[in-house]
């Protein structure tokens, strides 16, 4: 009886050393998408130009969406430069950056616009339904969906060049071909 | 006859009605099992932000839509994936969370009874105390009597 208690106690321990081995391993920040290798929500919304800008009509291309806001300081900052460099490198090579303000004042991210000299398409998603689609829980976020219109990556902080275009790369080297089995 | 009639036409434009009317309570019931995902430990019906008042727009748009309360958090989760839910699913890996505090209880419990159990058995096994044979204590007595 004794002999078994002295097995038992350290034996019991070892579940909790495991599950505590496996809780720490794992980071408390990564919130893993669900969303990551399913086709990307559509979603259409006009520019601050004026004019329609629609997923959907970008389909066969390679589409970046971007996630931010005026207020984002300094993320939103650092990766506005490098998504405008990303876009003019490989817009002839069908890739379409497209920018989403959300939780924003109209006339500061206009600002943030001019500031930057942002060329490609920015929208704002006036009742936040586009960033709840996409699972958005914070600013910048950005999701690569590839040509047949699936999110395969999404990237939570500032985009640098080499994550840009490590993803737009890989991406584009993806045979164009018609949809298969997902 | 014709009141009548009218009284159940009446009752079946009801019925079909197409927008069901939202009841605050419901999506007050529906915000507060959802995280609000800009705050730190709020739910989407205590957050004052803007992010957690677009949530509860959604909410109530999607059961003025005739979707159930378990549809609206499900559309939440297929996006946001379970860490929205502020309190886990009773599943899976899930379970653990739920389970864990009643087996440790229930462990802690057994080890008391088994411990208790094992006190008051000593104590009835001890040898009783009258075990010095008649011949000592009379010695005893007479010594303490003597060195009085």
């Amino acid at each position: 009886m004794t002999r078994l208690w002295r097995w038992l106690i350290p034996l019991s321990a070892i579940p909790l050393l495991a599950l505590l081995a496996y809780g720490f391993r794992t980071n408390p920040r990564d919130i893993p998408s669900p969303l990551v290798g399913r086709p990307a929500p559509a979603f259409a919304l006009t520019t601050f130009a004026g004019a329609p800008l629609a997923l959907e009509t970008h389909r066969g291309r390679v589409v970046v969406v971007n996630f931010w806001a005026s207020w984002c300081y300094p993320a939103c900052y650092e990766e506005a430069p490098v998504l405008e460099r990303g876009w003019r490198a490989y817009r002839d090579r069908g890739v379409v950056v497209i920018g989403v303000d959300i939780q924003d004042r109209r006339e500061a991210a206009e600002k943030f616009i001019r500031d930057f000299g942002l060329t490609f398409p920015n929208a704002q998603d006036p009742t936040g339904k586009v960033s709840v689609d996409y699972g958005v829980y914070g600013v910048p976020e950005t999701f690569f969906i590839d040509r047949r219109g699936r999110i395969r990556a999404k990237h939570v902080g500032a985009v640098t060049d080499e994550v840009f275009r490590a993803n737009v790369e890989r991406l584009l080297a993806e045979p164009e071909g018609p949809p298969g089995p997902a | 006859m014709c009141l009548l009639l009218g009284a159940a036409l009446g009752g079946a434009a009801l019925a079909q009605q197409p927008a069901t009317p939202v009841n605050e309570q419901q999506v007050h019931e529906v915000a507060a099992q959802l995280r609000c995902v800009v705050c730190q430990n709020l739910s989407v019906a205590d957050s004052p932000s803007e992010m957690a008042q677009q949530m509860r727009a959604i909410v109530r748009e999607r059961l003025a839509a005739g979707e159930r309360p378990e549809q609206v958090v499900q559309y939440f989760v297929d996006r946001y994936g379970e860490w929205i839910l502020l309190s886990p699913r009773g599943r899976g890996f899930n379970l653990l969370v739920w389970l864990f505090p009643a087996v440790a209880v229930a462990v802690g419990l057994a080890i008391v009874a088994v411990v208790l159990r094992r006190w008051t058995r000593r104590r009835r096994a001890a040898p009783p105390a009258a075990a010095v044979d008649a011949g000592m204590s009379e010695r005893i007595r007479r010594e303490l009597d003597g060195g009085a």
